[in-house]
């Protein structure tokens, strides 16, 4: 990075360190921290859509919606997430590439061969001739996936508890006016559920944040990948040699993750404020005395 | 070979007796409800020991928080922040880490050496870490009951003479117990589900003796075919939470059986609350 660093052996204090901190592989680990950031900005949302559909889906006339819905948000309950997190990019991988290689290939062999999970060239996802960067994406897309799946069915939960909340009067009310069920749940059901919502969301939000390390699992490099390998004892033969400094790395990952829900805590409790005001709850009516003397 | 013998082969197979091998192909779904039950040994190990310690461990951080000393406060408050804070799978990486680099030949204190190469081992480190791990979420549970305690008992138990230590273990623990019962059981039930993450943290398994998940990934990775082994671990794991929370309903009766009326079920609502 910086021109005295040609030669890394002669170096040592700060200088060392400022060169040993900024080599290529450093800064593909602060990176990694931008894919952490990434996974929460595009799981969150996704997952919210998914929960959404999940809480309408149990709350539906129709019984098999319906029971789709309860089967989706009861799925999580009793299961360990890590369990989804391992299932659900293999058996999304292979479903995929079983549709395609029923589609592309001639073959009428079965994809099962003993052990071995066999596709033609042609149904392979993604292609094994396509360039590394698509199967970095690939491998990405099929982690948020897994995780919106498991974290949309939370959401399910909290936001079919919102919506059980928002009192029925409400909903009688709007219904009394003539209302079809249509706009009873867009002009009534939804705006009322937030403030019964927000403290199971965040807390959701908390889990999320706390589970991305378990990207490692999923193959994809990210800061604990980069930990683990950065922080591994490096003999002479590399141009940084040092012991074992596995330890401070993890301390670094720590650390992190103690600003990141340390924040999130904060502008939670100021989303909270915002929109328990005007409310009629404990909180809401507390908030009220507290501005009017 | 029957499926008897494979339960008398691979039965305590996580424990390390019976055979030593693991099947290399072939599996059949006796092996692998077999071997994946058998792990299922240390995920209860895991949950029992650190529920069992984690509760006093919670109790007393619980106690020191509410306290006016900021010596007793600041350092309870410090250690339920950190351990609340961080992903439970980077604290096992670190607490692996540490553990490895305390000398092999043991430490001298006093003149005795005490081993230390046990701790790094699955059986006490990660032991440790979901103690201290479930302690911090406790303790933040039973704080919040603890603060909740009505003004009125406290002021009865005043009014009858009791202070301190008596008041403590019959007012204040009991309803503390209590108001906290429910929340405690969603925490149990997330502490037996996070025991999966020990052998995929810094923990190696030692000769392949893993968890339930650890040989469900395992028969998973032979065969490339995630929809047999996971499944199973799947149903172990729903079985042994309606267990728990069997379990916890009862004591959650006992604690409440003064009320009539009150005892109702624990509204089951696992990893929202945590």
């Amino acid at each position: 990075m910086f021109s005295f660093c040609s030669d890394p052996s002669v170096l040592d204090g700060l200088a060392w360190l400022s060169c040993y901190l900024t080599t290529g592989t450093h800064l593909l680990f602060y990176a990694s921290f931008g894919v952490v950031l990434l996974l929460l900005a595009v799981t969150a949302p996704i997952a919210l859509l998914f929960g959404y559909g999940g809480a309408m889906a149990s709350r539906s006339r129709i019984a098999p919606v319906r029971w789709f819905g309860r089967i989706y948000t009861a799925m999580v309950r009793g299961v360990p997430d890590i369990i989804f997190f391992l299932f659900v990019p293999i058996a999304l991988d292979q479903g995929l590439e079983w549709l395609r290689h029923k589609a592309l290939c001639d073959s009428d062999a079965p994809v099962r061969q003993g052990n071995d999970f066999v596709v033609c060239a042609a149904a392979k996802l993604p292609l094994s001739t396509s360039p590394e960067w698509v199967h970095d994406i690939y491998a990405m897309v099929l982690a948020v996936v897994a995780f919106s799946i498991v974290f949309g069915a939370f959401a399910a939960n909290v936001l079919y508890g919102a919506m059980q909340a928002v009192p029925r009067a409400q909903l009688e009310t709007a219904e009394a006016y003539g209302m079809t069920p249509r706009q009873v749940t867009r002009r009534i059901l939804v705006p009322q559920m937030w403030t019964y919502a927000l403290p199971g969301l965040s807390n959701l939000w908390m889990i999320l944040i706390k589970a991305t390390p378990l990207l490692f699992l999923l193959g994809i490099e990210d800061i604990v990948y980069w930990a683990r390998e950065l922080g591994g004892a490096k003999t002479r033969s590399f141009a940084y040699p040092h012991p074992d400094w596995r330890l401070y790395y993890f301390l670094v990952v720590l650390v992190f993750y103690l600003l990141m829900t340390w924040i999130s805590e904060r502008v939670l409790d100021r989303v909270t404020a915002r929109l328990t005001r005007g409310q009629a709850t404990m909180a809401g009516e507390a908030q009220r005395k507290a501005v009017a003397p | 070979m029957t499926c008897a013998q494979t339960i008398l082969d691979y039965g305590l197979r996580s424990l390390g007796f019976g055979e030593r091998l693991l099947p290399r192909s072939d599996f059949t779904l006796c092996q692998q409800f077999t071997l994946i039950g058998s792990g299922l040994i240390w995920n209860l190990y895991f949950a029992f020991f650190a529920l069992l310690f984690g509760f006093f461990l919670a109790t007393g951080l619980a106690l020191a928080k509410t306290s006016t000393n900021p010596w007793l406060r600041k350092p309870a408050e410090a250690f339920i922040f950190v351990f609340r804070g961080s992903p439970l799978f980077i604290q096992f990486f670190l607490a692996y880490e540490a553990l490895v680099l305390l000398p092999r030949t043991g430490v001298q204190i006093l003149g005795l050496t005490v081993a230390t190469s046990w701790l790094a081992k699955a059986w006490a480190g990660a032991l440790i870490v979901l103690t201290l791990n479930t302690a911090a979420y406790s303790a933040q549970i039973f704080h919040g009951a603890l603060m909740a305690v009505p003004k009125g008992d406290i002021e009865a138990a005043e009014a009858y003479g009791m202070t301190g230590w008596t008041r403590f273990r019959r007012i204040l623990w009991p309803t503390m117990l209590r108001l906290a019962w429910p929340s405690y059981t969603n925490e149990a039930i997330f502490l037996f589900h996070a025991t999966t993450l020990v052998f995929f943290s810094g923990f190696p398994a030692f000769q392949q003796r893993g968890d339930s998940l650890y040989y469900a990934s395992y028969f998973a990775g032979q065969t490339f075919n995630p929809f047999v082994a996971y499944p199973i671990v799947a149903g172990y794991f729903v079985l042994c939470t309606l267990a728990l929370i069997a379990l916890f309903g009862i004591v959650n009766r006992r604690l409440n059986r003064h009320l009539p009326g009150a005892a109702r079920r624990i509204r089951y609502r696992p990893q929202i609350f945590r």
